[in-house]
C-alpha cells in the first residue's frame, strides 16, 4: 500500500512515510513494545495463547479495533469534551468491538466460539485505551492510524510467538496441523508426552518473562538503571 | 594445568568450571581476592556436602524399597529379609541414572551460566540435583528428569540470579513443573512401582499400585499400610521418600552439624500434628474415616517427613527471622495435612505447602521485622520522654 498512498496525500511538509512517521510503526515492534515493555495486554495474552490460530485471529481482531479507533477518535478529538473524552472513547472502542465480534461469528464461527468472551474483552485491553488517549487525542489521523498499526503488530508478534511454542509443546501442532508424529507419544509406543503445563496460562507467563529476556539481552537500553 | 586456566591462559573461559572442579573437596591454598578475608573451614560447598551426606540414606533405602516393591509386584523374594542384593542392585540400576542426569543437565547448565556470567560455581545445585531424584517416582523417564531440572535450573534460579536467590525451592519447582506437565507420570497408581516384566513374570493378583495415600484419596481407607511400616518405609511412594526413619537419620545429621533448622523442623511437625488433631476431633461427627487415621500415623505417611527434614529448612526460600521460621514451618505443616486430607485431586500436599510458603516467607519476615521495629521504638519513645 506504500506507494499506492502515499503518492495523492503527499502535499504537507512531511511523507507519509517519513522518518518520524516509520518509527510509529518499528518503534512499538521492539523498543516500545505494548507487551514486553509497557506490559499492557497481558491478560490476553495469557488467554488465547494455547493455539496459534487464536492468536492470529485475535491479533487481527485488536489491529482492526485500534487502527480504525485511532483513526476515528483522532478525527473527533477537537469536538470531544475533554472532560467525558473517556466514556467517548469506551463508546466508539465497545462500537469497534460488536463490529469485530459480529464479523467473527459471521467468517469464522468455529474460531469465535473458542475466542468468545476475549473478543469482548479486547474492550478492556489496557493496549486499547492506552493508544486512544496518549496518543490519537493529541494526534492527526495519519500519525494515529500508524501508532495504532504499529502497536498493534507489536502486540501480534509476541502473541503469536508464545502461542507457537505453547502450542507446539501442548498439543504437538501448529496452527492445528500435527508437527510432532502420532508415532513417537506414549499411547503409540513412543515415549514422548505433550506438556499440560503449556497449556495452562502460568506457562504464557513463563514464556513472555523469557521473550523480555532475550529481548533486553539484546537491547541493552531497555535495562533499568538501577 | 592450573597456569592453562589462570587469566590470559588459554582455556581462560572455563576458569570458573575449574575453579569449582579444584575447589570441590578440598580448600586451595589461595587467598580470598575481595570481600570480608574470613576463611572458615566450613564454607557453601562443605554445607552441602553434609546435606549430601544426611540425604544418602534416603538414597540407599530408596534403592532397597524400590527393588522390594518390584520383587513385591511380581510375587518373588516377598519377606522383607529376602533377596536384600537383589532388591538393591535392581533397585541401583533404577535410580542411578536418575541421578545422573539429574547431576548431568543441572550441573551441566550450571557450568554454561557460570561460563558466561564469569561468577564462581555456586554450589548449590550439588543438594537440588540429589533432592530431584529422590522426589521422581521410579518409573520417571530419564527425558521428563532432564526437563524438569532444566527448568527448575533456568526458570526456578538463575533468571533470579542464581544460588542464594531463588523464591522456590529448586527441587520442589522441578517436581512441580513435571506434576503439572505430565500428570500422568508423576500422580495415580501406574507410577510408583516399577512393573517391567522379564519373561516367565507376571503381576501378583490384586497388584494396585497405588501409593498409601492415593489409595486413601479415593476413600480406601484399608488400603493405608500400617503406621509403623510407614516409619521404616515399606510402601510405594517416590524413590527417597517413603521412610521416616532415613529422614529422621538425615534431621539427625543436619540437627548436630547445625546446618538444618530445628526450628523449621519442630514447627512443620507442630503444625502438622495441630491439623491432624483438628481431624481426628471432627472426623468423627463427620463421618470422614480419611480424618480419623491418628496423628502419628498421619504424619508417618507420604513424604511429610521428607519435605520437614530437606525441603521446608532449605536456608535461601525459608523464613530468615526466627520467629518468622515458626509460623513459616507452622503453616507447611497445617497445609501439607489440610491438602492432603480435603483435596481428592492433590493426594499429597507437602510440596504444594512448602512451594506456598516459600512464595509467603518474605512477607512473613517484613511483618516480623516491621512488629519487632515497632516495638523498639515504641520502647525508645518512653525512654526519651
Amino acid at each position: 500500500m506504500s506507494t499506492a498512498t502515499a503518492a495523492p496525500a503527499a502535499k504537507p511538509a512531511e511523507g507519509l512515510f517519513s522518518k518520524k512517521n516509520r518509527k510509529l510503526i518499528t518503534d512499538p515492534l521492539n523498543d516500545n513494545n505494548p507487551i514486553t515493555v509497557q506490559v499492557l495486554g497481558i491478560c490476553s495474552a495469557l488467554a488465547i495463547t494455547v493455539k496459534v490460530q487464536n492468536a492470529v485471529v485475535m491479533s487481527l481482531s485488536v489491529l482492526a479495533v485500534v487502527v480504525v479507533g485511532n483513526m476515528v477518535i483522532s478525527a473527533l478529538r477537537n469536538l470531544i469534551p475533554g472532560r467525558i473524552r473517556i466514556i467517548a472513547q469506551l463508546v466508539i472502542a465497545a462500537g469497534l468491538v460488536t463490529l469485530v465480534d459480529i464479523v467473527l461469528k459471521a467468517y469464522v464461527y468455529d474460531v469465535s466460539k473458542q475466542v468468545g468472551v476475549y473478543v469482548g474483552l479486547i474492550i478492556t485491553n489496557c493496549i486499547l485505551m492506552g493508544r486512544y488517549e496518549a496518543f490519537a487525542m493529541g494526534n492527526k489521523v495519519w500519525p494515529s492510524a500508524l501508532d495504532g498499526l504499529g502497536n498493534s503488530l507489536g502486540y501480534a508478534w509476541i502473541l503469536v510467538v508464545v502461542a507457537f511454542f505453547r502450542e507446539l509443546f501442548g498439543s504437538g501442532s501448529i496452527m492445528g496441523l500435527r508437527v510432532i508424529p502420532e508415532s513417537v507419544y506414549a499411547t503409540s509406543g513412543g515415549a514422548y508426552f505433550n506438556n499440560n503445563m503449556m497449556i495452562l496460562p502460568p506457562m504464557a507467563l513463563v514464556i513472555v518473562g523469557i521473550i523480555i529476556w532475550i529481548q533486553r539481552s539484546r537491547n541493552t537500553k531497555l535495562i533499568e538503571q538501577a | 594445568m592450573k597456569p592453562t586456566f589462570a587469566k590470559g591462559g588459554k582455556l581462560e573461559k572455563l576458569h570458573w568450571v575449574f575453579d569449582g572442579l579444584e575447589t570441590f573437596l578440598f580448600t586451595p591454598g589461595h587467598a580470598t581476592e575481595k570481600g570480608a578475608h574470613i576463611r572458615d573451614g566450613i564454607d557453601l560447598k562443605r554445607t552441602m556436602s553434609i546435606v549430601i551426606l544426611a540425604m544418602v540414606p534416603c538414597l540407599l533405602f530408596g534403592m532397597w524399597n524400590v527393588g522390594h516393591q518390584h520383587y513385591l509386584a511380581i510375587g518373588e523374594l516377598v519377606g522383607r529379609g529376602d533377596g536384600f542384593l537383589e532388591k538393591f542392585i535392581f533397585g541401583a540400576i533404577k535410580v542411578l541414572p536418575i541421578v545422573v542426569v539429574s547431576y548431568g543437565v543441572g550441573l551441566g547448565i550450571e557450568f554454561l551460566f557460570t561460563t558466561i556470567k564469569g561468577h564462581p560455581i555456586q554450589e548449590g545445585y550439588l543438594v537440588s540435583g540429589m533432592l530431584i531424584p529422590l522426589v521422581m517416582p521410579v518409573d520417571t523417564p530419564l527425558w521428563m528428569v532432564a526437563v524438569g531440572s532444566a527448568f527448575a535450573v533456568i526458570i526456578g534460579k538463575e533468571v533470579f540470579g542464581g544460588t542464594g536467590m531463588n523464591v522456590l525451592n529448586v527441587a520442589l519447582t522441578a517436581r512441580a513443573f513435571l506434576f503439572f506437565a505430565y500428570p500422568t507420570m508423576m500422580s495415580g497408581d501406574k507410577v510408583w512401582v516399577n512393573t517391567g516384566l522379564e519373561e516367565g513374570q507376571k503381576l501378583v493378583d490384586g497388584f494396585s499400585g497405588a501409593t498409601s495415600l492415593g489409595h486413601a484419596a479415593s476413600g480406601n481407607i484399608a488400603g493405608v499400610v500400617p503406621m509403623l511400616d510407614s516409619f521404616w518405609g515399606f510402601e510405594a511412594g517416590s524413590i527417597g521418600e517413603t521412610s521416616a526413619f532415613a529422614c529422621l537419620i538425615g534431621a539427625a545429621i543436619l540437627l548436630l552439624t547445625g546446618i538444618g533448622s530445628w526450628r523449621i523442623m519442630l514447627s512443620v511437625l507442630l503444625g502438622g500434628a495441630a491439623m491432624s488433631a483438628i481431624f481426628n476431633a471432627v472426623g468423627p461427627s463427620i463421618g470422614n474415616e480419611y480424618m480419623q487415621i491418628p496423628v502419628l500415623h498421619q504424619l508417618m505417611l507420604g513424604s511429610f517427613f521428607f519435605g520437614l527434614v530437606f525441603m521446608a529448612t532449605d536456608p535461601v526460600t525459608a523464613a530468615q527471622t526466627n520467629t518468622g521460621k515458626w509460623i513459616y514451618g507452622f503453616l507447611i505443616g497445617l497445609m501439607a495435612i489440610l491438602i492432603r486430607v480435603v483435596n481428592p485431586a492433590y493426594p499429597e500436599g507437602m510440596m504444594l505447602a512448602i512451594l506456598f510458603m516459600n512464595v509467603m516467607a518474605p512477607t512473613i519476615d517484613h511483618f516480623v521485622v516491621q512488629s519487632n521495629v515497632k516495638r523498639r521504638m515504641k520502647r525508645a519513645a518512653l525512654q526519651t520522654a
